[in-house]
C-alpha cells in the first residue's frame, strides 16, 4: 500500500462544486458528491484519499479558497 | 451527506501546508461557481499576507462583477464610478505616496469606458498597480459584447459572432498601454491551472514591488472565464478560452523593468 502522504479538508458548505479541482489532481483524488450541500452544490471530496501527496494543486485553482491542504514531513 | 474522508492523522496543525490566507474575510464571494475573478482575489490577498502590507494598502475597486470585491479583501478599498479607477488611485497615490495603490478592474471597466483614465495613468507613469481582469464581455450585465470581444466570438449583442466589419475590431489595452513609457511592468497571465496560478501571484507580487521603485505603472492582465455569460461550464470555459482567447491574448510578460520583451 503507498504512504499516504497528503490530505485535504474541503468547506463543504463554502464548496461551490465548480469541478475545477478534480482535474488538476495529478493523482485523482478528488470528486463531486451525489449529495448537495444546504446550497444545492456537488461538494468536492476525497473519493480516493489514500493518493493525496499534500501537493496543494486542487488548492490553487480553487476560486472560493475553501481546499485547506496537510502533507506529512518525511 | 457524504461522509469526509479526511485522513486525521495527516491533518494536523504541524503538516498544514495550504489555507485560505486572513486578508480574504469569511464572508462566501458571490461570484458564479469556477468564475476566476476569485482566484485572482485570493493571489492578490496571499501576496498582500506574504508582503505584511495588509495595512499600507488601498485597493481601488470597478464596476462590473467585482464591484463588491471590498467585502472580500481585508484591505482599506474605495469604489470608484465605472471606470475612473486609475483616476481615483492616481488622487490617493499622490496624497499618500507610502502607500501601495491597486486597482481591480474587468474589461467592460478598463477598457471601454475607463480607456481614457487607463490610458492617460499609463502614460503620466502613475506609480500604481493595475489588475486588469479580461473574459472577453461584460459580465455583470448579461455577456454583452465589451472591446475585448474576440472577432466571431458570440455575446448577448454579438448573437451570431462578432462580426468586425460592422463591430470593429477587438481593443488589446496591454499591448497599447506597455508601448507607453510611463509604464514599468507589463504582462499576461491567467489563473485556470495550478502552474498559472503558481506564475500570475509571482507577477502579482513583482507588480506590488514596483511601487517601492517610483518608476511607473504596472498592469497585470490576467485572462479569465465568464462562464455564465458565455454559457459553458466551468471547465469547458477555461478550455475554450485556451483554444480561443489565448491565441489573440499570449500569455507572458511584454515589458518587464521598463523594457519591452515582445
Ligand atoms: C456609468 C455606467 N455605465 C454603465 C453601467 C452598466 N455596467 C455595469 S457593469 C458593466 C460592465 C462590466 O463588465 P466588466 O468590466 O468586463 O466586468 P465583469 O462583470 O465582466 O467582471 C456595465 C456596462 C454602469 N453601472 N455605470
Ligand atoms: S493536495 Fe494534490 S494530491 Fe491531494 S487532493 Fe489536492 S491536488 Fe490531489
Ligand atoms: S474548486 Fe473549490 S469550489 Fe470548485 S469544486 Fe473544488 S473545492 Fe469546490
Ligand atoms: S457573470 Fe461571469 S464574470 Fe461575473 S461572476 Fe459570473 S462567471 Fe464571473
Amino acid at each position: 500500500m503507498a504512504k499516504v502522504k497528503g490530505t485535504i479538508v474541503v468547506d463543504i458548505e463554502r464548496c461551490k462544486g465548480c469541478g475545477l479541482c478534480p482535474p488538476a489532481c495529478p493523482t485523482n483524488v478528488i470528486s463531486l458528491a451525489k449529495e448537495v450541500n444546504a446550497k444545492g452544490f456537488h461538494y468536492a471530496y476525497m473519493a480516493n484519499p489514500d493518493e493525496c501527496t499534500g501537493c496543494v494543486n486542487c488548492a490553487l485553482v480553487c476560486p472560493d479558497a475553501v481546499i485547506t491542504v496537510y502533507r506529512k514531513k518525511n | 451527506m457524504a461522509e469526509q474522508t479526511v485522513n486525521k492523522d495527516i491533518a494536523k496543525e504541524e503538516n498544514l501546508v495550504f489555507k485560505k490566507t486572513s486578508v480574504l474575510t469569511d464572508k462566501v464571494m458571490h461570484y458564479c461557481p469556477g468564475c476566476g475573478h476569485g482566484t485572482a482575489h485570493r493571489l492578490i490577498a496571499e501576496v498582500i499576507e506574504e508582503m505584511n502590507i495588509q495595512s499600507e494598502c488601498i485597493g481601488i475597486t470597478p464596476v462590473g462583477c467585482s464591484v463588491l470585491m471590498y467585502n472580500y479583501l481585508d484591505v482599506d478599498m474605495q469604489e470608484a464610478a465605472h471606470g475612473r479607477a486609475p483616476a481615483l488611485a492616481t488622487a490617493v497615490k499622490r496624497l499618500m505616496p507610502e502607500k501601495f495603490v491597486f486597482t481591480y478592474q474587468g474589461d467592460g471597466d478598463l477598457a471601454a469606458i475607463g480607456t481614457a483614465e487607463t490610458i492617460h495613468a499609463a502614460n503620466r507613469g502613475e506609480n500604481i498597480t493595475i489588475f486588469f481582469i479580461n473574459n472577453g464581455i461584460y459580465g455583470m450585465t448579461g455577456g454583452q459584447m465589451a472591446p475585448t470581444t474576440l472577432p466571431n466570438m458570440k455575446s448577448s449583442t454579438s448573437p451570431y459572432g462578432r462580426d468586425v466589419k460592422m463591430m470593429g475590431n477587438p481593443l488589446k489595452m496591454t499591448e497599447l498601454v506597455a508601448q507607453l513609457p510611463g509604464t514599468y511592468y507589463v504582462t499576461r497571465q491567467a489563473v485556470h491551472t495550478p502552474k498559472d496560478v503558481r506564475k500570475a501571484k509571482k507577477a502579482i507580487r513583482k507588480a506590488f514591488e514596483n511601487q517601492k521603485l517610483e518608476r511607473g505603472l504596472s498592469l497585470v492582465e490576467i485572462v479569465s472565464n465568464c462562464n455564465s455569460g458565455w454559457k459553458m461550464t466551468p471547465l469547458q470555459a477555461n478550455e475554450w478560452m485556451v483554444e480561443n482567447m489565448f491565441p489573440f491574448y499570449p500569455m507572458g510578460d511584454l515589458k518587464v523593468d521598463g523594457e519591452m520583451v515582445k
